[in-house]
């Protein structure tokens, strides 16, 4: 598949794809969305893909939507009919990365803002080089918050922290990002895709079905009451007792072995 | 007797149909009408199957109506064939129960198959929707009435009037279908509830769904009339003696149909 915005690379199991507008700090204009999406079901169907891997080329992992598309219509005092935009463009990336029956994790190589940090939270796991900084920007231009970020800002970081970001703006820096829940690493930039690299070929090599059904009950258990929490396990958990995996993940512990796990 | 647009089988009390044209992602035509007429004719002469399960494939129960066959037929065609209301007439006539087992895509026909129904269950990945109106038509085959009785003239009103599609947890909320399970389970979940179903005494399984579906037909005092004769009618059958005997006596009843 050919795509203008963005490349992608399969290695060991994990397609990488980076959002490949450098010069525009990867700013999401039409073409990017389009090609996102287009990259994400392919590596949905694709079924030798185990685990995806999304960052950006260049210093920045997304600045978010592309203001300067609009430049004209803003410059005659105008505005955009945004939620149009959004429901087109960007929640059904969300969408897509959260129903994934794959794991998802966004290397954020640099600074990322508005949408671009709706992209890096909609993804299940969150790997940051210490260049990093995230920026819940909408305020500063006078925007609310959208892409997800309402969404998962709230559920990541609590009530008063979220509000606290989304109505001042700050910029967060890797390391408060860390100790806020809102990244899971965050490496030194030389040692940046190398590490990634690492978690991502784990998780390839992991019990993908296990690890889908793993996500499905997490993304579950923050929308729903505890009774339906403790049936959707139920369900989950019958499925993931008839698969290959699940068998030999309990022979390797019998046998005190490593598994070998074939995503099946 | 062989199919081709179905797959058909029997597991214990239970009849399976399941729509088996899945590069049509189930769409109806008049093959698969036809077919779904037999079969169902035969799962009900059969004393042995006490419940039907209804299924499609996991990406679509049924994509509604085949459109090619439809889209050169004069009105005269479609009132001199009926088009598929043998289908309609017998599935909403039907004397067993049936459960649908819904996934993927449930859309204009289809939606109107899986309502005429007893039970659904639905897997998370389910989408409904009476989109009829997108090519310039309504619902013919009971959608307008079925799906308005089931959720109401509101809702009902803006998934026809606009053709927009609900998901399955809006679905269940809305009381359309009675559970919903990842879809790696649907099927199994129609199984279990059908079992269930068949487990209970035919007899008195076959009145009650005759008395359910005349409370749409008739007004309060005499639908009531109407269960009350079937409740006394019951008094009648070795079932009941049998579950009141096994309640008392702390045992599972069995039984027979008699």
């Amino acid at each position: 598949m050919d795509y203008q915005t963005i490349k992608t690379t399969t290695q060991k199991g994990v397609l990488w794809i980076r959002l490949n507008r450098p010069d525009k700090l990867n700013a999401f204009n039409e073409q990017m969305g389009n090609d996102l999406l287009e990259a994400l079901k392919e590596g949905e169907k694709t079924e030798s893909t185990r685990c995806l891997v999304i960052t950006g080329e260049g210093r920045a992992f997304s600045v978010g939507e592309d203001l300067n598309t609009n430049k004209e219509l803003y410059s005659e005092g105008k505005g955009l009919l945004l939620g149009e935009v959004i429901r087109k463009k960007y929640n059904p990336i969300v969408s897509r990365i959260r129903k994934m029956d794959k794991p998802v994790i966004a290397a954020i190589n640099g600074v990322t803002a508005g949408a671009g940090l709706g992209l890096a939270l909609a993804c299940d796991l969150r790997a940051a080089s210490d260049k990093a900084s995230f920026h819940e920007a909408f305020i500063k231009v006078g925007l609310a918050p959208d892409s997800g970020t309402s969404f998962w800002l709230t559920r990541i970081l609590g009530l008063g922290r979220a509000m606290e970001v989304a109505m001042l703006g700050e910029p967060i820096p890797a390391g408060m990002a860390l100790n806020l829940g809102l990244v899971n690493w965050v490496f030194p930039d030389a040692e940046f895709a190398s590490e990634v690299a690492k978690i991502a070929e784990r998780l390839a090599a992991g019990p993908t079905r296990a690890l889908a059904l793993t996500k499905r009950a997490l993304n579950r258990a923050i929308v729903v009451d505890m009774d339906s929490a403790l049936e959707y396990e139920a369900y989950l958990q019958e499925i993931a007792g008839k698969s290959k995996d699940h068998v030999e993940g309990v022979k390797a512990f019998f046998e005190k072995r490593e598994a070998s796990f074939s995503g099946h | 007797m062989s199919y081709e647009t179905l797959l058909v089988a029997k597991e214990g009390h239970l009849g399976l149909i399941t729509l088996n044209r899945p590069d049509a992602l189930n769409a109806l035509n008049w093959k698969m009408v036809n077919e779904l007429i037999t079969a169902l004719a035969d799962f009900e002469k059969d004393e042995s199957v006490r419940c039907v399960v209804l299924a499609g494939s996991e990406k679509a129960f049924s994509a509604g109506a085949d459109i090619k066959e439809m889209a050169d037929m004069t009105a005269v065609q479609m009132t001199m064939t009926e088009h598929f209301f043998p289908l309609w007439d017998k599935v909403g006539n039907y004397r067993k129960p049936i459960v649908g087992a819904l996934s993927g895509f449930v859309l204009g026909g289809g939606l109107e198959l899986a309502m005429s129904c007893d039970v659904l269950v639905a897997s998370e990945t389910t989408q409904l929707g009476q989109p009829e109106i997108d090519i310039g038509v309504i619902p013919g085959g009971g959608g307008t009435q079925r799906l308005t009785r089931a959720v109401g003239k509101y809702k009902a009103m803006e998934m026809i009037l606009t053709g927009k599609r609900i998901g399955a947890e809006e679905a269940k909320t809305l009381g359309l279908v009675s559970r919903v399970v990842p879809k790696e389970a649907y099927l199994s979940e129609a199984k279990k509830l059908a079992t269930e179903i068949a487990a209970k005494s035919p007899v008195a399984i076959k009145l009650a769904k005759m008395a359910v579906n005349k409370a749409f037909e008739m007004g309060l005092s005499e639908g009531l009339d109407f269960e009350r004769e079937l409740f006394y009618l019951l008094f009648a059958s070795e079932d009941k003696k049998e579950g009141m005997r096994a309640f008392m006596e702390k045992r599972k009843p069995e039984f027979k149909g008699k």
